[in-house]
This record gives C-alpha cells, sequence and structure tokens, in this order.
C-alpha cells in the first residue's frame, strides 16, 4: 500500500491540486467582483467618505475597534455604529470631539484626536457608508 | 557547519527572539490595558501598544524565516550561499528599518508618523498588521527580494531537494502576496477582500510550506530518517495546505460585503483547513518513532514535536472552532479570534523558528547539542512557554465564549463595554499566564548564553 503511493504521485497532487484552486480562487474572486455593485454601497462613496476611509487609517482606529468585526478587540465594533447611534451622524461627531484629553481613571478611552469640524464631517460619512455594506445581516444585533 | 556562509543566519536568530522578548512586552502593557484601562494613557495608547506587538510578531517571525533559509539552504544545495554580503547587508538594512519604524510608532502621533511619511502619495497604512509605512513597505519589498535572490541562486545552482523547492516556493509566495499591501482602494469591501491575500494566503496559506519545509529538515538532521519518506510526507502536507487554505480564505469573506456563496465555500474547505496541521502531527510522530538515530539535541526534537501538536491544536483546533459560518456569525471579532490568534501563531511560527534556533545555534558554535544541563533549562522554557500559551488560549476562549453569549447571542444583548467588564477575571488571569510566558523566553534565551565565564571559572581549578 505504501509503495502505491508514491512520492511522484505526492508531487504531483501537490502542483495539480494548487493549480486547480489557484484558478477556481481566481474564478470565484472573478465573479464576486461582478456581484459587488449591488452589495457594497458604492453609490455611497464620495470624495467626503473616501477622506473619512483615509482618517479612519492615518488614525489608526482599527488598533481598538473592529469595522465588520475585523481589527482590534478593545473597543466596541464601529461597522454598524451608524445605526446604534440612531442613524444620527451627529451623535458620532459629538462623540469623538469630547474624549477626555487624559482619558478616564482606571478606565478605556477614546484618545483625544483633536479634528475639525470637516474631519468629523468626513469620519461620520465613512461610518455612515460603512453602515450601507451588505453584511449578510451580521453583526446580529445593534450592540455589534 | 558544513558551509562557512550559513552563519549568516546567526545575527537574524538573535535579532527575531530580541525582537521576541519586545512584543511579548508589549503584549503585557497591553493585557494590562485590558483591566486597567488607562495604564499608560495617553503617552502608549492601547493602538499604539498593539501595532508594536503584532508588528513586532511578523518581523520577528521573519527574521527568525530568513535566519532558517540562510541555514538550511547552503546545506540542503551543497553549496556556499550565494552573494552572502548581500545577506549580510540586508540584515542591517531589516533591523535598522524594523527598529526606525517600532520608533516612529512609540514617539509621536500616528497620523503625525503619517504626514512625515508621505502616506498621501500611496496611502498604505492603518490597516490591521499592515500599520507599516509606506516606505517601510517597499523597503520589505526590498529585502525580500535581496532574500529571494540569494537563496534562490543557491537553490537554482545547487542540489533542488524538495525541502528546498518547497521552501522558495514559501518564500517567493510570502515576497508575491504582500505586493497586495499597496493596493488600498476607497471601496472598504475591495479593501477587505484584497487585505486578505496578504493575511491570510500569508498565515493559512505560503508559511505554512515554509513551515513544513523547516520542520522536515529539523527531523531529518535529528532522526536520520529516510529522505525518501520524508520528502513525501512533506508533498502530502503542502498539497493539503493549498488545496484546503486556498478556498479557505473564504472563512474570512462571510461578512465583508460579498457575495453570500462564499459562506459556503469558505464553511466548506477551511473545515478542511486541519488536515494538513494533523497529518503535520502524524508526521513529526511517525518519524520520531522510526528515527534511526538518537540525535545528541534533545530539546530540538521536543521543539520539533511540540510545533507539530501545538500547531495541529492552535491553528486546527482552534481555527476550526469558528470557522463554520452559522458559528461564526455569532462568534467573528469577539475574544474567541484572539484566542486562536495567540495559540495559532506560538504554536506553529513561533515555535517553529525556536526549533530551528534550538538545532542550529549550537552546531554554529561547534558542537551537536548543548551541554545536558542547558538542555534541561531549555525544556524547562519550552514548558513554562507552552503551558503558559496553552493558559493564554483558554483564558481568552473563556473570556470569547461569555462575551459571545452575552454581547451576540441572548435576547437581551448588552453593550461592548458592559460586557468587557464582566469578564476582567479572564483577562487577569490571561496576564498572570502572560507573565510566565516571559520567565519562559527568559530562561530559553539564558540557555544559549555562552558559558564561557563559567569554563574560566573552572580552569584554575582543573590546573
Amino acid at each position: 500500500m505504501r509503495e502505491m503511493f508514491t512520492k511522484s504521485m505526492a508531487r504531483n497532487i501537490y502542483y495539480g491540486g494548487s493549480v486547480f484552486f489557484i484558478l477556481l480562487f481566481l474564478a470565484l474572486t472573478f465573479d464576486t467582483h461582478r456581484a459587488w455593485p449591488e452589495r457594497d454601497n458604492r453609490q455611497a462613496i464620495t470624495e467626503q467618505v473616501a477622506e473619512g476611509k483615509r482618517l479612519w487609517e492615518e488614525n489608526n482606529c482599527i488598533g481598538c475597534h473592529t469595522l465588520l468585526g475585523e481589527g482590534a478587540y478593545f473597543a466596541p465594533e464601529l461597522g454598524n455604529v451608524y445605526k446604534r447611534f440612531g442613524e444620527n451622524t451627529e451623535a458620532i461627531k459629538i462623540f469623538i470631539r469630547t474624549r477626555p484629553v487624559e482619558g478616564i481613571p482606571g478606565r478605556r478611552s477614546m484618545p483625544q484626536f483633536n479634528f475639525t469640524d470637516a474631519q468629523l464631517d468626513a469620519l461620520a460619512a465613512f461610518l455612515k457608508y460603512v453602515s450601507g455594506i451588505n453584511t449578510e445581516n451580521w453583526p446580529p444585533n445593534i450592540q455589534g | 557547519m558544513e558551509y562557512q556562509t550559513q552563519a549568516i543566519a546567526k545575527p537574524y536568530f538573535i535579532a527575531a527572539i530580541g525582537l521576541f522578548v519586545a512584543q511579548v512586552i508589549f503584549g503585557l502593557i497591553m493585557g494590562l490595558q485590558y483591566v486597567i484601562g488607562d495604564f499608560l494613557f495617553p503617552e502608549i495608547p492601547f493602538n499604539i501598544a498593539r501595532m508594536v506587538h503584532t508588528n513586532l510578531l511578523i518581523v520577528w517571525l521573519l527574521f527568525g524565516f530568513m535566519g532558517a533559509a540562510y541555514y538550511l539552504v547552503p546545506e540542503e544545495s551543497g553549496r556556499e550561499l550565494h552573494a552572502p554580503w548581500l545577506a549580510k547587508l540586508m540584515f542591517w538594512v531589516f533591523l535598522i528599518a524594523g527598529a526606525l519604524t517600532v520608533v516612529g510608532y512609540l514617539a509621536m502621533p500616528y497620523a503625525r508618523l503619517a504626514e512625515l511619511t508621505g502616506n498621501h502619495i500611496l496611502p498604505t497604512m492603518g490597516r490591521e498588521f499592515l500599520e507599516q509605512p509606506t516606505i517601510t513597505k517597499v523597503g520589505i519589498v526590498v529585502v525580500a527580494l535581496a532574500f529571494l535572490y540569494s537563496v534562490g541562486m543557491t537553490v537554482l545552482s545547487g542540489r533542488k531537494t524538495v525541502i528546498n523547492t518547497v521552501l522558495l516556493t514559501g518564500l517567493v509566495g510570502l515576497a508575491l502576496m504582500f505586493l497586495f499591501a499597496f493596493y488600498n482602494p476607497d471601496n472598504l469591501a475591495k479593501d477587505k477582500y484584497y487585505w486578505w491575500w496578504v493575511v491570510h494566503l500569508w498565515v493559512e496559506g505560503v508559511w505554512e510550506l515554509i513551515l513544513a519545509a523547516i520542520l522536515a529538515f529539523v527531523l531529518i538532521k535529528t532522526t536520520g530518517v529516510d529522505r525518501e519518506v520524508i520528502e513525501k510526507w512533506v508533498y502530502v502536507i503542502v498539497a493539503m495546505v493549498l488545496i484546503s487554505g486556498l478556498i479557505g480564505t473564504g472563512h474570512h469573506y462571510y461578512w465583508i460585503g460579498v457575495p453570500a456563496y462564499w459562506q459556503w465555500w469558505g464553511s466548506i474547505f477551511s473545515a478542511l483547513e486541519p488536515i494538513p496541521f494533523f497529518l503535520l502531527t502524524l508526521f513529526a510522530f511517525n518519524t520520531v518513532n522510526r528515527r534511526r538515530r538518537d540525535h545528541p539535541n534533545k530539546a530540538t526534537v521536543l521543539w520539533a514535536m511540540g510545533t507539530a501538536v501545538m500547531a495541529f491544536l492552535g491553528a486546527g483546533v482552534w481555527g476550526f472552532m469558528h470557522t463554520l459560518a452559522p458559528v461564526n456569525y455569532y462568534t467573528h471579532g469577539t475574544q474567541l479570534t484572539a484566542a486562536h490568534g495567540h495559540m495559532a501563531f506560538y504554536g506553529a511560527y513561533a515555535m517553529v523558528v525556536m526549533t530551528i534556533i534550538s538545532y542550529a545555534v549550537p552546531i554554529m558554535r561547534g558542537q551537536e547539542a548543548k551541554s545536558n544541563r542547558l538542555q534541561v533549562m531549555e525544556m524547562w522554557s519550552f514548558w513554562l512557554m507552552t503551558v503558559s500559551m496553552v493558559f493564554i488560549t483558554l483564558f481568552l476562549t473563556g473570556a470569547g465564549i461569555v462575551q459571545t453569549y452575552l454581547q451576540r447571542y441572548t435576547d437581551t444583548a448588552q453593550p461592548f463595554m458592559v460586557v468587557q467588564d464582566k469578564v476582567a477575571l479572564f483577562y487577569w488571569m490571561r496576564e498572570v499566564s502572560g507573565l510566565i510566558f516571559l520567565v519562559g523566553l527568559i530562561l530559553f534565551i539564558a540557555s544559549f548564553w555562552p558559558e564561557r565565564v563559567r569554563q574560566e571559572q573552572l580552569e584554575p581549578q582543573a590546573a
């Protein structure tokens, strides 16, 4: 039995299997691209949203929060924060703006980033856009 | 040591372990911030500590992989390394670039670092694990290309073994997939889709080829088992890695705005991902059982078998636990992910790097194995680190299960921070386990400290 399964057969499975599944992965990726316009809320991506995403990145928000479940697990999920805050971008802006500079004694606290009003608008617009992506009803409830 | 150029691996190993220590210290800082929220705030906020912790992990593992390649490729190829000067130069380039990046993280707000390094020209920063300034990413590509040149030329002009070929495939894949780090569209769904091509196809793809190759090399050397048998195992393992892992990428695609069919593809194929890890465990035990010699380096054999078992538990079992879409719907992005991440990275990658260090460093010093006393110390470090990592994982799993229930599953879901307070006890116990892990790591280093001082003390007595 051991002799029937030779090294060259194992090698062929490795190369053949890899090539087959790379091609399958690429085909599925192609199909995903085809399906995206219906799902990824691209019509909501404005200049302001793009600016918000840059701010999200350049302040390393993912280092504490999760966004659609990915990131750090130290602070709340923000993919649905727009809905959790009652679909109110103003409430999001107020929350970010009012973080204490020296934190909260003994507690986790978001840093004070000193954003301008335009920057806060961009961040809120980005979070609103994210909440419109079709995530197959994830997260299970409003708490994220 | 058969070839002089194998010694190039040594500084790579030293840098790897040095950065590993720093990584664990930052892990302890974060662990404390989980329960004492204002610890070091606002000087080192959590996001900075976390970025340092994860980036150091990646960099020290890359140092470890490069060191492993520089050590084993000349021996496998039966010739000296091609362009050894380049390998020596790249060590300093990589170390200085890495150190400057970490200093940048700690010395200034992240937004300032983004501004200073011109992130607006080609924005790539601020995505999990890919936080490095764009210029650092370019540096990583340069180092990777130089490294692949040295190693690739050595393999191509020397003896082509299965270990060499698989290792080289893994390293080329590593460099190739990293290029997706430069693609960062405004469309978040697309951004995330291709971000996983770096992250998943590294740790659940090409890195596993590197892991299998390093482990196979050490097993051949320590057990004397016939190469033909080992090579067949390696092919089967890496075949299963790619057959399951490529489409297995889908298990990250459930909730990020792609078609729902990914839930099926991802669930089915990622459920197969434990198979190569199980084969790896069978392979290690089988090989050691059929050994033709008893290698004097007992500690290395312990590391090699430990790697196989812990990789299966951490990557295989803990990964499977939350990989099926209906389960992941509730567990996605909770402490269960953190639990899995810790044991998988330690079990598969940290341990394989320590395996090759354990094997190669004594040989570089001209002995087949360390003294019995130092080997015992090294085995203590193995058990302290491994057992404390098991407990870190178990405590985070406990936290994750409670979190999943209270925040996601129950009809009266509670807010994130309310739930975090309820699981604080788990975080405290995780922190204590982390301290024991650090003790284990220090013991590992101590077991490799040169014994010269002791010998000098002994000499007068001998005379």
